[in-house]
């Protein structure tokens, strides 16, 4: 069972003219077991969404709440998210020099769990994470994202996903930049997690392609930091054929 | 980010080196480096404004300076592995086996004073296994002691020294390090003083041709510590790996001091040092000194410091100079950067779950870790790992107030 529910989300960030306004109210609900994507063009404030669901010091939250299974996720610290079940894939991961992914794994495995994994189901449990996300057994010794390629680095993403198994993932342009046979690597492993009893998953996209791979319950247009509109899949074959300009006129009116 | 380039065009003292150098090749001397003499007389007492003292804090160094005799010692303990000798000798000795003649006060107090020097001799062709191992240990801070030291590698040895300080003492030392045609020394100096301890030391080396050498300087204890580590070459083909780790905690100040003197052709030098700073009152000091003389044609010379700072009230000092009299080399390049911890990295961390004081122990564990690797003395390495660890236990995993996106 997992909810996460977003209501009324304002926020806003710090520039060097003073305070300015990203969300201007969004308000959304993810069910148990359900997937949503939202779509948007570039600036509306998809990741701003998903840093501040997250806790990003960067921004200010001026309103609105967030909750996950009713608790109140805007008190929490970053870490207390994560622990309470919230996952975010980043658009941009980032690199931490010095630190093995797999002592980054094992770190994050035991904070999330409050104990350290059992070491022999640990190691395979990584090694098949790697091996299904398509990564070089040695992956594990490299360095957090350093000198990753862009692919590299959502499937080193969609790994963490599968082996820190939260509530509720989401999963910030995680296709960007990736080729076909990369694109079906990490939907298949979104599916994996998807299909796993009561997770939700909220799935940030600029552009339907990965649509055909992960197939959502919930498709919702996001314009000027706001949802403009809300539908079904077919929500998502209209945006294919005729592109944001309808809710972008809109929204500049 | 500090990068600092000398300025080549308008100091005097470069022009007239230059001038000097074309006249008599072997006595050009680096205008960042005092010329080398036994002479007490050419290295008067330090006011503070000399350039190569204005960083150092001279009432803190307790009268070492002034040069009084004593015959304190430091209680010494040796692993020698087969072969490897450690005996007693004259400085009339030491001066004959090569040494290079002292480039500062401490250093030319260390020799005038000490009453003679102990020698670490590895003999030619003589790969030793085992690494040798010295611990010097100091009773008190108040008790002031010289130290004189040559460590020899003959031609085509191979030996690794780990020269451990503990304790506590007022201790200015000078170690010249020859190192034969063709052999492979990998040395470690680890400062792992008792708070109070004062050490000014000189580590001044001698690459032999077509000799490769590596020298960590690793600092985490004492009041003050002042360390110099000096190259130059006796040949062609020589190479130098200086490397240097430290931690200073409020109120130390830990300095390390560098010169690779490029006087022979295709030599390599290669600098990495990295440090933490945290409390109030930490103070690191880092000089990178290269000279890349006339004569060295076909070089390759890199220098890197990086800083990282882990509270307020830290100050990190980080000054790379380049002096270039060749344009014929094959490369030659710096980097200096003081950074606090990066608040998208913890993010990054925390947002997998670990707490905010675990993700600054990951980093921080990061930031030294390709460095300890680098050493490459693997009984060392989990030791220094440890050290780190625990130094980052006393105060930020304490709750003393860290900057950056602590929330
Ligand atoms: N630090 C900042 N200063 C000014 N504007 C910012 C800052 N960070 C984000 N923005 C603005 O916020 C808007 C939303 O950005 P973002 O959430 O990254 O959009 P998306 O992910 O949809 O491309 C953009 O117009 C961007 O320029
Ligand atoms: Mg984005």
């Amino acid at each position: 069972m997992s909810e996460l529910v977003i209501k009324d989300l304002q926020v806003s960030v710090d520039t060097e003219d003073g305070p300015k306004e990203i969300l201007k109210g969004v308000t959304l609900t993810i069910g148990s077991g359900e997937t949503h994507a939202i779509m948007g063009p570039n600036g509306s404030g998809k990741s701003t969404l998903a840093y501040s669901i997250a806790g990003h010091p960067k921004y200010t939250i001026t309103g609105g709440t967030v909750t996950l299974d009713g608790e109140d996720v805007l008190a929490m610290s970053v870490d207390e998210r994560a622990r309470a079940g919230m996952f975010l894939a980043m658009q941009y991961p980032v690199e931490v020099p010095g630190v093995s992914v797999s002592n980054f794994l094992r770190t994050a495995k035991t904070a999330i769990d409050g104990e350290a994994p059992k070491l022999r189901t640990w190691v395979k449990d990584v090694n098949g994470a790697l091996e299904r996300l398509n990564l070089d057994p040695t992956f594990g010794t490299r360095s957090v994202n350093e000198g990753f390629s862009g692919g590299e680095k959502k499937r080193h993403e969609i790994a963490q996903l599968e082996l820190l198994d939260p509530k509720v993932a989401i999963l910030d342009e995680t296709d960007s930049g990736l080729d076909i046979d990369a694109l079906k690597v990490v939907s298949d492993g979104v599916n994996r997690f998807r299909e796993k009893e009561g997770k939700g998953v909220l799935l940030i996209t600029h552009y339907t392609r990965i649509l055909r791979y992960i197939k959502p319950d919930h498709v919702h247009v996001f314009v000027a930091g706001r949802v403009a509109a809300s539908g079904g899949p077919e929500l998502a074959e209209e945006l294919e054929a005729e592109g944001y300009d309808k809710y972008l006129k809109a929204a500049a009116v | 980010m500090t990068v600092t380039d000398t300025d080549l065009g308008t100091d005097p003292s470069i022009a007239r080196d230059s001038v000097a150098s074309a006249l008599e090749q072997d006595r050009v001397e680096s205008h960042l480096n005092p010329p080398p003499s036994y002479d007490l007389a050419d290295h008067p007492v330090p006011t503070g404004r000399e350039e190569v003292w204005r960083f150092t804090p001279l009432k803190r160094l307790r009268g070492i300076l002034d040069g009084e005799a004593s015959d304190k010692q430091l209680r010494r303990e040796a692993s020698l592995p087969e072969g490897v000798t450690l005996t007693e000798i004259t400085a009339e000795q030491a001066r004959e086996l090569g040494e290079l003649a002292p480039n500062d006060r401490p250093s030319a107090l260390a020799v005038a004073n000490a009453g003679g020097a102990v020698l670490l001799d590895v003999p030619a062709e003589l790969e030793a296994t085992e690494p040798v191992v010295v611990t010097l240990t100091g009773k008190s801070a108040d008790d002031l002691v010289w130290g004189h030291v040559v460590v020899r590698l003959g031609r085509f040895s191979k030996a690794t020294v780990v020269l451990r300080h503990a304790g506590s003492a007022r201790y200015a030392a000078t170690t010249t390090v020859v190192v034969g045609d063709g052999a492979e020394l990998n040395m470690v100096s680890l400062q792992d003083w008792d708070d109070d301890a004062v050490h000014l030391g000189r580590d001044a080396i001698r690459v032999g041709r077509d000799a490769s050498v590596k020298h960590t300087s690793v600092s985490f204890g004492g009041d003050v510590v002042r360390m110099h580590a000096n190259v130059e070459y006796d040949g062609p083909g020589g190479e130098a790996e200086l490397l240097g780790l430290y931690f200073a905690d409020a109120g130390q100040h830990l300095e390390h001091r560098l010169f690779a003197d490029h006087n022979q052709p295709r030599t390599k030098s290669n600098v990495v040092y990295k440090g933490a700073l945290q409390g109030q009152g930490a103070r690191t000091v880092w000089i990178g000194n290269v000279l890349i003389r006339k004569v060295a044609e076909g070089i390759e010379t890199y220098e890197e410091n990086r800083n990282l700072v882990l509270t307020d009230g830290c100050q990190a000092d980080s000054v790379p100079n380049l002096e270039i009299e060749t344009g014929e080399i094959e490369g030659a390049g710096h980097a200096s950067a003081t950074a606090r911890f990066d608040d998208e990295q913890l993010f990054y961390l925390r947002s997998r779950g670990v707490s905010d004081a675990e993700a600054r122990r990951l980093v921080l564990h990061g930031f030294f870790n390709d460095l300890i690797r680098k050493v490459g003395i693997p009984s060392l390495e989990e030791q220094l790992t440890d050290t780190v660890e625990a130094e980052l236990a006393k105060n930020v995993l304490d709750g003393l107030a860290p900057v950056g996106g602590a929330q």
